[in-house]
């Protein structure tokens, strides 16, 4: 009787702590954010590139993904998504996902473009001007490598740019050019240092601009050969461009293998028309049960709804991403808490009919059924867990994951309501008058088919 | 009291003559590979006002898109599969569609490489393949009291690969009769039914082993027998009870889950017969030896006996 208490106060609490996540009093705590949902659902863009490693030296190649990774976070940052998500995926790719809302196909190309920044010189008269702007007319900086001709752009800058400040306190940004950064830079730099002509920053058709709006274009005051250092920044104009200069170029060349965009507006009503339906389902389902299973039925509904209350609770703590591959673990977890449920109330309709009291008979019930459910509900888990497993390694997919940690935390939940749940709501009827009339409780029992 | 054991070769016989009917329609017509298994691009697009698939099939032919397949889902929404696309063809295509068809809006746009393609189908069959090997080694082990309680998990496991047969083959002929694509809605499906598959007949088991170790010393055939009766409304009911929920997502959520429910809606019921009448037959044979038996063999006689 004491573990019987214990149990019943367990799913009591139980109940209280979900319905207050799922229902909570203060809508800023915890209700407000609701339960997460996936980009396939929420709609967005989901990319996925393949970095071309076969210039890199081998040994580094983490190391270069990692640094696209790094520019790709950049990048995406003034696109103003809540909630991004860019990480490495097996040995030569990276996911991007850009959940809510569908981006340009310019900020896209953006996005995988191996040089952002690219230097210009100021024209004369009579040459094409590649950029215009309130400093004059520009075309690119250029200069010979191996004899071509070649732009200078942010890809020839070492990695490790940053901003530190001279003797007087003002604000300096350091850089380092690569081998044949170092060349161009000289050339360019022997070019401009007469009459200290400025150095032009593009981004695209666009100069890029400081705080003040104006175009930055520092003036060369020295031939820069490896090292160099701009001055005359404000502090948040150079730790920007640092950053840009240091993310402004992919380590390695990106192809798009995987592009997914999905409008917003098909996930909402999606999300919608499945809750409904399933709500509907699970409606039919309770009433199936009552008209087969009478009280026993109700008390099996009444354990789905617990069921669905306590499911809902953990998505929401534990900020579960539901998926559209969700909906099958979601299914099959489902199916799981009806066939707990009648499997014991098939085991106790047994006992009924062999003549056994309303309170034996339930607890004989719950007894013979758990290794039944036992054994399959742990089978199941353990197959969720090993697709789990393969989802974040082997296989590396996002709705393999979604359906297998639906599935386990679905699965767990269902065993929870099984065997606590619905013998707590089915015990109070023990010692009423009820208890006397077993055909409430099971279906009667065939002529035919008499156990002796 | 039923025998339902004793008709087993029956049993053989007819899932025999359904999988080998799926496995020639899976090598005759294969699967019709969606986006997601054969690379290209799939672009959901809305017309407003709507406008008919010739208007919009000529349009994409003078395009030089003239291989594109055009699928309707409602008044001016339309599927359209592509070659693989890049973000500026996209845009190219989109500017030219609106001069030559009308007002438009690209709702959704999937575009798969080949390499990720041939990856979904590896990862599909190695996902499937290593849970098995999972589950028939946990099977396996919860088995242990039982002689051979390898022969457990490999019923169990043979009756899961006998549903997902049934279920390629018929998706093979849908896909030539219907031109239906399997996508990754339908390896979630096929996930989705192997957890249901193996569950049904673990619980099926379960009743077999519990009757096993109090039968003292009845036949096994009539163990197996009794074990399936009691447990008979229960594979029912529980099937009946996810065929609702699945229903309800059908008639409601439609085409975007459609090839997830029609899966299970094909495979439950399979499934459950196939917990009754291969995996459990199959131990039978397996503990008599019958493998060679089948052609001319007596009808069993099965001692039905109360408790």
């Amino acid at each position: 009787m004491r573990a019987n208490t214990w149990i019943f106060w367990l799913v009591l609490v139980v109940l209280l702590l979900a319905l207050l996540v799922d229902f909570p009093l203060d809508k800023g705590v915890l209700g407000h954010r609701g339960v997460r949902l996936g980009l396939d659902l929420q709609g967005g863009v989901h990319i996925v590139y393949r970095a071309d490693l076969s210039a890199v030296e081998p040994g580094t190649e983490s190391a270069a993904l990692d640094g696209v990774v790094a520019a790709l976070e950049d990048r995406v940052n003034p696109l103003g998504i809540t909630e991004p998500v860019i990480q490495k995926q097996g040995e030569d790719r990276v996911i991007v996902d850009l959940p809510g809302k569908a981006i340009s196909d310019t900020d896209k190309e953006r996005l995988s473009r191996v040089d952002i920044l690219k230097f210009g010189e100021l024209i004369s008269e009579n040459e094409t001007a590649t950029w215009e702007n309130s400093e004059g007319r520009w075309k690119p900086a250029t200069g010979l490598i191996n004899g071509e001709v070649t732009d200078l752009t942010s890809r020839y800058f070492k990695t490790n740019t940053y901003v530190g400040q001279d003797n007087l306190g003002q604000i300096e940004l350091h850089f380092e050019w690569d081998k044949e950064g170092s060349e161009l830079s000289q050339q360019i730099t022997t070019r401009l240092v007469v009459g200290n002509q400025p150095l032009g920053i593009f981004e695209g058709t666009e100069a890029l601009k400081g705080e003040d709006g104006q175009p930055i274009a520092p003036r060369v005051q020295a031939v820069i050969i490896e090292q160099g250092v701009i001055t005359g920044l404000s502090y948040n104009e150079a730790s920007r461009l640092s950053k840009h200069l240091n993310f402004g170029r992919l380590p390695v060349p990106l192809e798009i293998i995987y592009d997914q965009t999905i409008s917003p507006i098909l996930g909402a009503d999606f999300v919608e028309l499945s809750v409904k339906a399933g709500l509907l389902g699970i409606a039919a389902v309770m009433l199936f049960m009552i008209i087969y299973y009478r009280i026993s039925g109700l008390m099996t509904s009444l354990a789905l709804i617990y069921y669905g209350i306590v499911l809902l609770a953990i998505f929401k703590l534990f900020g579960v991403t539901l998926t559209l591959a969700g909906i099958g673990g979601f299914i099959l977890s489902v199916g799981m808490a009806i066939d707990a449920n009648v499997l014991i109330f098939e085991r106790m309709k047994e006992e009924l009919w062999v003549g056994q009291t309303l309170g034996a008979a339930i607890e004989a019930g719950f007894k013979r059924a758990w290794s039944a459910i036992w054994d399959s509900n742990i089978t199941t888990i353990l197959a969720g867990i090993i697709l789990y497993w393969l989802g974040s390694s082997i296989v590396a997919s996002a709705p393999l994951k979604g359906f297998a940690l639906t599935l386990i935390i679905g699965v767990a939940v269902s065993m929870f309501t099984a065997i606590m749940v619905t013998r707590t709501f089915i015990r109070p009827f023990v010692n009423t008058s009820f208890a006397r009339q077993k055909g409430l409780f099971a279906p009667y029992q065939k002529k035919e088919g008499k156990n002796v | 009291m039923f025998d339902i054991v004793g008709k087993r070769l029956w049993y053989f016989c007819i899932s025999g003559a359904i999988i080998l009917a799926g496995i020639i329609s899976l090598i005759v017509f294969g699967l019709e590979p969606g986006v997601e298994f054969s690379s290209g691009s799939l672009l959901t697009i809305d017309f407003e006002p709507s406008v008919t698939t010739p208007q919009l099939k000529q349009a994409l032919g003078e395009l030089g898109y003239a291989s594109a397949i055009i699928q309707t889902t409602g008044e001016g929404h339309f599927l359209v599969r592509l070659p693989e696309l890049t973000g500026a063809d996209r845009a190219a295509l989109e500017t030219a569609l609106t001069s030559k068809v009308g007002q438009l809006e690209i709702k959704g746009f999937d575009s798969v490489s080949p390499m990720i393609a041939r990856e979904t189908t590896r990862n599909a069959a190695i996902a499937v393949a290593i849970s098995a090997v999972g589950m028939l080694l946990y099977i396996s082990w919860a088995f242990h009291r039982m002689p051979n309680p390898f022969r457990w998990g490999t019923c169990a496991i043979v009756a899961m690969m006998h549903d997902l047969l049934i279920v390629l083959g018929v998706f093979a002929v849908f896909g030539v009769t219907l031109g239906w694509q399997i996508d990754l809605m339908f390896v979630t499906g096929i996930l989705t039914l192997v957890g249901y598959s193996v569950n049904d007949t673990i619980v099926v088991f379960d009743r077999i082993r519990e009757n096993l170790l109090k039968s003292g010393g009845i036949d096994f055939e009539t163990v197996v027998n009794n074990s399936l009766l009691e447990t008979m409304s229960r594979s029912l009911i529980t099937g009946i009870g996810v065929i609702f929920v699945l229903i309800a997502l059908l008639l409601m959520v439609g085409a975007s889950i459609q090839n997830l429910i029609v899966v299970l809606l094909v495979g439950i019921p399979f499934g459950t017969y196939g917990s009754i009448c291969i995996a459990s037959p199959l131990l039978i044979v397996w503990r008599k030896g019958e493998w060679g038996r089948f052609v001319g063999r007596r009808p069993a006689a099965v001692a039905v006996k109360g408790k």
